[in-house]
């Protein structure tokens, strides 16, 4: 039996997994901390037989990513949501930080590392888990900050009560309470992670060009060369290394995060996981968690010693300490304003911002223009298979999957349709936009149609209620609290990937529509940090002002009129 | 409307003839859920369908309401067969059902529009059903601004509007608190007695005793695993009726026994029937915080070691649907008897409910092993292994070759949970391992 001691299959198992993990460590992080020049010597080729090792590298930016991510988190969400003054500061900016195109920065952050290690590749790397970094962690932050707020009363008191410091709430509270949702976060991270991997491994600033070996630079050097055979093997790769990342990291984690559900719905099928399974029943696994354990509670022992009662403020101490932070931000304030202008003032004109605000504008029609038909296609789709349960089991993760898939890998066999058919770029290569971002409409809406209770549709039926009234009064009021939180992920979506989308090329072939995308993107090849500042600052107040106006106002009529409680 | 009855020869509301119900299930095997069930409804009826949950009642009210189909037999509405929602026959749900997104009105006036009625008699109709219920100053209500017996107000009158010959009502009072149920009851029967509802006939799906002598005309009592008809009951007593009048507590008394009767007939049939066959049982989920609980309550004065189950019942604030589990438990286990309605200790039941928290532990642990053929045989298969531990799903296979996945489940939680409690043997969820440590 496997039961008894000795080594079992599950220890296999667990075993080759580790050793996995160790010889995917030491490949992708080979020749990190070589000159620059090696990558000029040996540079990415189109050859398949690479393609693991470019994955691999790509995946390790993506965890490296991930990990900073999560360190961000806990100390950022932490403090905001433990320190209501620096709260004040801190979420707001936060929600500025998520509107902000990351596609436009990297161009930027990738000049500030390549300065601090001068002819390292390993400044090349910073920049690109940095770009990633940027496009993972402030949902999770979000997520975690909520989740914080939100821990109950009651559990709270206990934890006081148990006189528990505040670094044993933390850890046996509060994290374990904010896991289900920070977990889904992640994966959701992960989904848009995967594009900036691709969009950050090949970068080119003026006459700069640095090419990170991985799937980015394969793709670029595949679109260079003409190869849709090399985009195909690209896109195979893409597959093959989302479904492993899927097997062996989320499906496992969500598996596990599940016993920290605060409240457990009857009647809900518990997330399986065969990898977690394997580890939970491996006694090498149990014993070498058994040591980290230890290790942890030992490192822990050193923090639990300082009591965790909090400290009373005199509310005129408070007042003073109000002021002062009060002071300080205003101060970042005039600071960071008046920099910006001296750095843009004597460059720009009246008309440059004029001219784009007016590209500007032209994206956001083609954004809506593109929500608008795909929520066509995807939303009567969605509702048909949330109804059937049968259905929405498949079809559920493989949106999701959809949804995670780099599609700028996507970009260059419609590129090199639109470049052979002589094709309008205006029209035809506004679809990349929403390529990727269609299926959080999808999958949300398959969400909502499922979570319908049975007896609400019988009443339907009962009553009769068919065609167009039942759209009408039924499905689509159901569905749209679900429908708006995935149109509003999709929109943020589609105007970062219109930096990648509005300007293509295949070979020496270059198309371009008019658009602040293409405003940016050209003004990043050129070098012009002056219109790379005025397109991102230009971009991220038609987020932040379409989501204020837009989409947070109807999201908080949707959760309080059409959700089911 | 029931003042002017039609004459007995006209053909009944409803007919449904040995209707029976299956459910795929996943080894391709079929289960059971209804076994030829015949019913009749007269004009001017209330049929009560009582039972406890699982027994089917609210599978049988959705083939009649043409929700599902049947896999054998028919059912026929005035004469016709019911193939998909039928025009007359409209349904109250145990959770209202209520569109959030609707106003008290535009929920009512859903059904109209349905069957393209003018505008301006849905208008008539649905504040007439508003009126009628008492909800008049809620038309513009959205459900959620309104308590649960106004939400269910509103689940009537939108019934009613579409004037329906038949009202299926599927537990319309269980989600309600004690006072307000009875309210929206004594309502309802008023306009019924008074004839002011457009509606000819009703059935009345309940898990409660007296709510179903107190409401209907007739009552059909349910029983499980297949759901089936065991008895039908038909209550003479004048209406308005009285919750004191002797007969009504006669009557209640009398379906408590129809309901544990012995072996044969009645609910408790299959409990006593396994009890001392293999591990073909499927065992309810009852703490051993609730079989203490009401073994201590019988031992204790009033009752002195034999109670009537309707007394405890309403003593202990507890409907059938838990008050049987926990009283079958207790039989299963020898620590009672339940016969006629009424409760009876054994030796070992008072002798459980004097002993000290240890004594008790030790003294469930013999029942368990000795009654509970389930118990003994995973006690017996770990001590038999060298390593003292066997995997859940040894047992969850042998136990589907039985019963349904589901039930399985169910049951091997129900033992987990009584052999925890005896220190028997012991479980970790995690691996999935049953063994005989006991936890670090």
């Amino acid at each position: 039996m496997s039961d008894c001691g000795a080594p079992s299959r599950f220890d296999l198992i667990a075993l080759l997994l580790v050793v996995g993990l160790l010889t995917f460590l030491a490949a992708g992080s080979r020749g990190v901390l070589a000159p620059l020049t090696t990558i000029e010597a040996s540079p990415v080729t189109l050859d398949p037989a690479h393609l693991p090792e470019y994955a691999a590298r790509s995946t390790l930016r993506m965890l490296a990513g991930m990990v900073l991510s999560l360190l961000f988190t806990f100390t950022y969400a932490t403090w905001a949501a433990k320190s209501p003054r620096a709260g004040r500061i801190l979420i707001p900016l936060l929600d500025v930080l998520q509107s902000v195109p990351i596609l436009a920065f990297i161009s930027v952050t990738f000049v500030f590392f390549m300065s601090l290690t001068p002819g390292r590749v390993l400044g090349a790397e910073f920049a690109a888990i940095f770009g990633i970094f940027t496009s993972q962690a402030w949902n999770m932050a979000f997520s975690f900050y909520q989740s914080l707020r939100t821990v109950p009363v009651e559990l709270e008191e206990a934890a006081r009560s148990f006189r528990l410091s505040a670094w044993a709430r933390f850890w046996r509270l509060e994290v374990p309470f904010a896991m289900p949702p920070l977990i889904w976060n992640m994966m959701m991270s992960m989904s848009g992670g995967w594009f900036f991997v691709v969009a950050s491994e090949a970068i080119t600033v003026g006459d700069k060009t640095v090419t990170l070996p991985g799937m980015g630079a394969y793709i670029a050097l595949a679109i260079e060369a003409k190869s849709l055979a090399a985009v195909g093997w690209a896109i195979g790769t893409m597959l093959v290394v989302i479904i492993i990342y899927d097997q062996l990291l989320f499906r496992p984690l969500v598996a596990w995060a599940d016993r920290f559900r605060f409240e457990q719905e009857p009647g809900t099928v518990p997330p399986r996981s065969w990898v977690l399974e394997a580890l939970g029943k491996s006694l090498l696994v149990a014993r070498f968690l058994r040591f980290l354990r230890r290790t942890w509670r030992q490192l822990g022992a050193a923090f639990q010693a300082a009591p965790g009662l909090p400290r009373l403020e005199s509310p005129e101490h408070s007042r003073r300490l109000d002021f002062v932070a009060t002071l300080v931000v205003a101060c970042l304030l005039a600071l960071a304003i008046w920099h910006t202008a001296t750095f843009l003032a004597p460059e720009l004109s009246w008309h440059d911002i004029g001219y784009s605000v007016g590209l500007g504008a032209i994206t956001m029609i083609r954004v809506f223009v593109l929500i608008g038909l795909a929520s066509l296609v995807w939303v009567p789709i969605g509702v048909w298979i949330g109804l059937r349960p049968n259905i929405a089991r498949i079809a559920q993760p493989l949106a999701q999957f959809m949804a995670a898939f780099p599609t700028n890998l996507v970009y260059p066999v419609v590129v090199a349709v639109v470049v052979n058919w002589h094709l309008s770029p205006n029209i035809w290569l506004s679809p990349l936009m929403i390529l990727g971002t269609q299926w959080y409409i999808l999958f949300n809406v398959i969400a909502g149609a499922s979570s319908m209770p049975g007896e609400m549709r019988h009443v339907a039926t009962n009553l009769r209620v068919t065609g167009w009234l039942w759209w009408r009064r039924v499905a689509l009021p159901a569905v749209f609290p679900f429908y708006v939180t995935g149109a509003l992920t999709a929109s943020g979506g589609s105007w970062n990937a219109a930096i990648a989308a509005e300007v293509a090329s295949w070979g020496n072939d270059r198309v371009e529509a008019a658009g602040l995308g293409a405003y940016i993107a050209d003004a990043t090849v050129a070098g012009d940090f002056h219109r790379i500042v005025l397109g991102v600052v230009t971009m991220s107040l038609f987020v932040l002002v379409i989501n204020r106006a837009l989409w947070r106002p109807l999201y908080y009529y949707a959760e309080r009129k059409f959700r089911l409680s | 409307m029931n003042a002017n009855l039609k004459p007995a020869s006209a053909p009944p509301l409803l007919d449904v003839a040995h209707a029976r119900k299956t459910f795929p299930r996943g080894d391709g095997n079929e289960l059971l859920v209804l076994e030829d069930v015949s019913l009749k409804v007269a004009p001017g009826e209330i049929v009560g369908l009582l039972g406890r949950s699982g027994s089917g009642k609210s599978t049988l009210l959705r083939l009649i309401a043409g929700l599902s189909e049947p896999s054998g037999g028919d059912v026929r509405y005035l004469g016709q067969p019911v193939s998909g929602p039928a025009e007359g026959i409209s349904m109250v749900f145990q959770s209202f059902a209520l569109f959030p997104w609707l106003t008290v009105y535009e929920n009512v006036a859903l059904g109209l529009e349905a069957l393209h009625v003018p505008k301006d008699e849905i208008r008539t109709r649905s504040l007439a059903a508003i009126d009628l219920i008492g909800l008049d100053g809620f038309e513009s209500a959205y459900p959620r601004e309104l308590s649960g017996g106004m939400r269910q107000r509103v689940g009537f009158a939108r019934a009613l509007v579409v004037h329906p010959n038949i009202l299926l009502m599927d537990e319309p009072f269980s989600a309600l608190d004690v006072l307000t149920a009875e309210n929206l009851r004594t309502d309802f029967l008023d306009l019924w007695a008074d004839g002011k509802m457009p509606i000819k006939g009703v059935i009345l799906v309940t898990h409660n005793i007296e709510e179903a002598v107190q409401m209907c005309d007739r009552i059909l009592v349910f029983a499980s695993n297949p759901g089936r008809i065991v008895t039908s009951i038909d209550v003479a007593i004048p209406r308005p009726r009285d919750r004191l009048d002797p007969a009504f507590a006669a009557l209640v008394e009398r379906i408590y026994v129809e309901m544990t009767a012995k072996p044969g007939r009645g609910v408790a049939a299959r409990t006593e029937r396994a009890a001392g066959s293999g591990i073909d049982t499927v065992l309810p989920r009852v703490s051993s915080n609730l079989l203490s609980g009401l073994i201590e309550t019988v031992a204790a004065q009033p009752f002195g070691g034999k109670a009537d189950l309707p007394e405890i019942a309403s003593e202990l604030q507890l409907e059938i649907d838990d008050l049987f589990p926990v009283a079958e438990s207790l039989q299963m286990l020898r620590f009672a008897d339940v016969e006629g309605g009424d409760l009876r200790l054994t030796a070992d039941g008072l002798a459980f409910a004097d002993a000290s928290s240890d004594e008790r532990k030790r003294v469930f642990a013999r029942h368990l092993l000795a009654q509970v053929p389930l118990a003994a045989h995973i006690r017996r298969v770990l001590d038999e292994r060298a390593s003292h531990a066997a995997p859940k799903s040894r047992f969850l296979d042998e136990l589907e070759d039985h019963m349904a996945p589901e039930a399985a489940e169910q049951t091997i939680r129900a033992i987990v949970s009584w052999a925890r409690y005896a220190e028997a043997f012991a479980y970790d969820d995690e691996t999935g391992m049953f063994s005989l440590e006991n936890p670090t």
